[in-house]
């Protein structure tokens, strides 16, 4: 194995607030009550018809007030709800001017068909061309939102106007991957010592037709639609895909010395970081899965541990049958006999896969589960993998106190992320 | 926090000015070959500066990887060979796993054929929602679903160039690409990483963003004008991919390669363009940054992309420049290459480092313009800046070794 980069600043940097939306329900507390009973957020797809399609299931947030549904509109009510339930959280107030940059993980955005429909509406038909009927009225009012809403920098910009924070806000994107590395970020910042806080985000709302068919031709989505809950099995045998789903999280992290000079609750500490890119494959990692095991492992090394001292791995756990099968074999290489002793459990088995959000859905999971003392459990574990030998935490949740947990992201063009969490 | 000089050991950079510096440089000082390459009637009317051919298989050699991507990620990755290539990294295994990558990117590509089909066919319908399904379900190719991702940028550097220390990309327009070199700069000086690959890309031949960036107003239509001259309606899309590693000196002397330029430092912001005042954010930056006088050995690359060149963000920053730059070679780069949004700064990064490491400024590019008024000139320094269209402001100061 190579050298690893190492931080020279290594450190724990605090969570002082946490927010958080997935389908099952809006705010940590309902979250957190769902994940730990069991409950699943999967459900029929009622946005737009699913008729021929042969994914008719997904984990939609269907309960912010948002119309019309769009990528960029669903994922920013989401962003605002859950960086309010973090600020409120987090005891700083409304807003991060003390001294804080956003980093948001949101999905690339472009015109969805309902809104180039609106924007064909819009304008004045006419002309010749692909896209032609679109070239007319510009720089209106009308049309001006057409631009604004549709460039990937808006949700960004938005929030930190909203929000007071500093600096360049940054919109990032590590496909499935992507919520983490906004906490990566955030934990970078504030050991260079550039501020005490940072805002990070994650967020996607981008369920719509197009999407569905395009992680469907991936053949990457679960088609086992009824019942819908049942869908997504991590680490079973007779698992057959992911399940698309919808949610966001927001952390705020805090300089330590920060947080405790101004009496803040401290929920948790980002004890260790570490990331390693794939260079096998756009949607496989190499067989070898060196990069699944550099990124776990040099974030137990970012941390200053040994992988020993980790009881509770949040699984990225996809549910398909090549992510699952990878993650089990990076865990064991750097584990070795530990892995035995390891309770590994994926959140997606409940609500789905949160994708450019999941990093920071399932960062905020962990650290209630490193707070709680509770783990969640990876429901609809009927048929065990044998292939997989990992205590899953099957089907229920499981009280279980663990010092230090990892929480691992994947993401397809082969990005990859470990977190280390820790309690008090 | 450790304060560490940014190298730049290396830079690939494919542009309207062709691909090798000694083309840039010919292509600078000749109005003739940077407007034949100015195209009014592709996109008409919307007008877009192309890249020359070049050959694509002598960076990205497996017509697979060649297939996986659209015009956007083929420059990017055929530019981050280059960087890579000049930079003596290339092919080098070990090494090429402690890189950390960041990227800026914008939205990934579409299947414009079928967009066109979907377009065309949908009016009049009322089942609209199902029928954009079925066409959908029948005409999305999986490789091109790929394309569409733009984390997937960084992927195929990944697999084609075997970059693989770290990967993050970075969305948002002109901010993004400031952003990323930012971000990079900073874990760079600090020590959080010894080696860095940034860059950019962007294709002008994107009739969906064409049309979007009009719908806000930014388009310039029908006809070329000046830069600096333009209606509010000034923005002409530019062909760019940009890459820079950049690299402490102890990893350089270590490595034996030649440090070519330094950057000093790079600050970038968000003002808010509504109620704010942008020129005293791009004041407060280059009093953070210790410039000093602005004098005429500090060549000044402007970033400004032809919108609001009336009465917006190209006026502002033209009147600010005007006002502080007033003894330095000012250029406004959007004149010959277009503006390439995300990969804008970058670009002009990168011809900043062409310029230091020849020790000259070149000729104005919009000779009859006030703030490009003076002339060509010994160098020492440069100063990049980059306010985005509509949002986002950055400036960055690079120096000789």
């Amino acid at each position: 194995m190579t050298e690893q980069t190492v931080d020279p600043f290594a450190r724990a940097v605090a969570i002082t607030g946490v927010g958080m939306i997935t389908s099952l329900g809006r705010g940590v507390d309902a979250n957190w009550r769902g994940l730990t009973a069991g409950a699943s957020g999967i459900h029929w797809i009622e946005r737009f018809s699913t008729d021929g399609l042969r994914t008719r299931i997904a984990g939609c947030v269907d309960f912010m007030s948002v119309d019309p549904i769009t990528i960029p509109s669903l994922s920013y009510a989401m962003a605002d709800a859950v960086i309010a339930e973090a600020m409120d959280g987090s005891g700083l107030g409304a807003e991060c001017s003390i001294g804080g940059d956003l980093f948001l993980a949101a999905p690339p955005i472009e015109h969805d068909w309902v809104s180039r429909l609106r924007l064909l509406e819009a304008v004045d038909p006419g002309g010749e061309g692909p896209y032609a009927r679109d070239v007319g009225e510009s720089g209106t009012e009308k049309t001006r939102v057409w631009h604004s809403d549709f460039m990937n920098g808006t949700l960004a910009d938005k929030l930190a106007q909203k929000y007071r924070c500093t600096g360049s806000p940054i919109t990032l994107t590590t496909a499935c991957a992507s919520g983490a590395s906004a906490i990566q970020l955030g934990v970078e910042s504030i050991r260079r010592g550039e501020r005490p806080t940072a805002l990070c985000v994650g967020t996607d709302g981008s369920i719509n037709s197009e999407a569905l068919i395009r992680f469907a031709l991936l053949s990457a989505l679960s088609t086992r639609n009824d019942p819908p809950e049942e869908a997504a099995k991590p680490f079973s045998k007779n698992r057959d895909g992911f399940v698309m789903a919808e949610g966001a999280a927001a952390l705020v992290l805090e300089d330590p010395l920060h947080a405790r000079a101004r009496g803040a609750t401290v929920l948790g500490y980002i004890v260790g970081c570490g990331e390693a890119a794939d260079t096998f494959h756009r949607t496989r990692s190499n067989p070898d899965g060196h990069a699944i095991i550099r990124s776990i492992s040099s974030a137990i090394a970012d941390a200053g541990l040994q992988p020993e001292d980790v009881g509770y791995i949040n699984a990225h756990g996809t549910s398909t049958p090549e992510n699952d099968k990878m993650e089990y074999l990076g865990i064991a290489e750097v584990f070795g006999d530990h892995t035995k002793r390891l309770a590994v459990s994926s959140n997606k088995s409940m609500i789905g896969h949160t994708l450019t959000a999941a990093g920071a859905v399932e960062a905020v999971a962990t650290i209630k589960s490193v707070e709680e003392g509770v783990l969640p459990p990876t429901i609809n574990y009927r048929e065990p993998d044998p292939d997989i030998e990992l205590d899953v935490v099957p089907n229920e949740a499981r009280a279980q106190q663990v010092e230090f947990a990892v929480s691992n992201s994947f993401g397809f063009g082969g990005q990859n992320v470990s977190l280390v969490i820790g309690g008090m | 926090m450790i304060d560490r000089d940014v190298c730049v050991t290396g830079y690939g950079l494919l542009s309207p000015l062709g691909e090798q510096p000694d083309a840039w440089w010919a292509a600078l000082k000749d109005r003739e070959i940077w407007r034949s390459r100015v195209d009014k009637d592709r996109y008409a009317p919307f007008i877009i500066h192309t890249i020359p051919d070049y050959d694509l298989s002598s960076q990205i050699p497996r017509p697979g990887d060649q297939r996986a991507m659209g015009p956007m990620m083929q420059y990017g990755v055929y530019a981050a060979g280059l960087a890579l290539e000049m930079a003596g990294l290339k092919g080098d295994a070990a090494l090429l796993q402690q890189v950390h990558m960041i990227v800026a990117s914008g939205g990934g590509e579409r299947d414009v054929d079928l967009d066109r089909a979907i377009v065309e066919g949908v009016t009049g319908r009322n089942d609209q929602d199902k029928w954009i399904t079925a066409q959908m379900a029948d005409g999305l190719r999986p490789t091109l679903f790929l394309a569409q991702l733009p984390n997937l940028f960084a992927g195929n550097i990944s697999i084609v160039h075997k970059v693989s220390g770290s990967s993050r990309t970075f969305m948002g327009e002109e901010a993004a690409g400031a952003d990323a070199l930012r971000i990079a700069c900073r874990r760079l000086a600090s020590g959080q990483g010894d080696i860095f690959l940034v860059g950019a890309a962007f294709a002008p031949e994107r009739p969906e963003l064409q049309i979007s960036y009009n719908a806000g107003g930014y388009m310039l239509r029908d006809e070329f004008a000046d830069l600096w001259s333009r209606p509010d309606a000034g923005m002409c899309f530019g062909g760019a991919g940009a890459f820079l590693v950049l690299e402490s000196r102890e990893s350089a002397a270590t490595r034996r390669v030649p440090v070519r330029v330094v950057i000093r430092g790079i600050e970038s912001d968000r003002t808010d363009r509504a109620t704010g005042d942008v020129a005293a954010t791009a004041q407060r930056q280059i009093e953070k940054l210790g410039i000093g006088e602005i004098d005429r050995d500090t060549i000044v690359l402007s970033s400004a992309s032809g919108a609001g060149a009336a009465t917006g963000a190209t006026a502002a920053e033209r009147a600010w420049l005007e006002s502080v730059a007033a003894n330095a070679p000012v250029r406004g780069m959007a004149q010959v290459l277009g503006h390439p949004v995300e990969a804008a700064i970058l670009q002009n990064v990168i011809l900043a480092c062409a310029c230091l490491e020849r020790g000259e400024a070149f000729e104005p590019l919009c000779p009859d313009s006030v703030v490009e008024q003076n002339g060509a000139g010994s160098v020492n320094r440069a100063l990049v800046t980059c306010w985005g269209h509509g949002k986002g402001e950055a400036v960055a100061l690079l120096e000789k070794p």
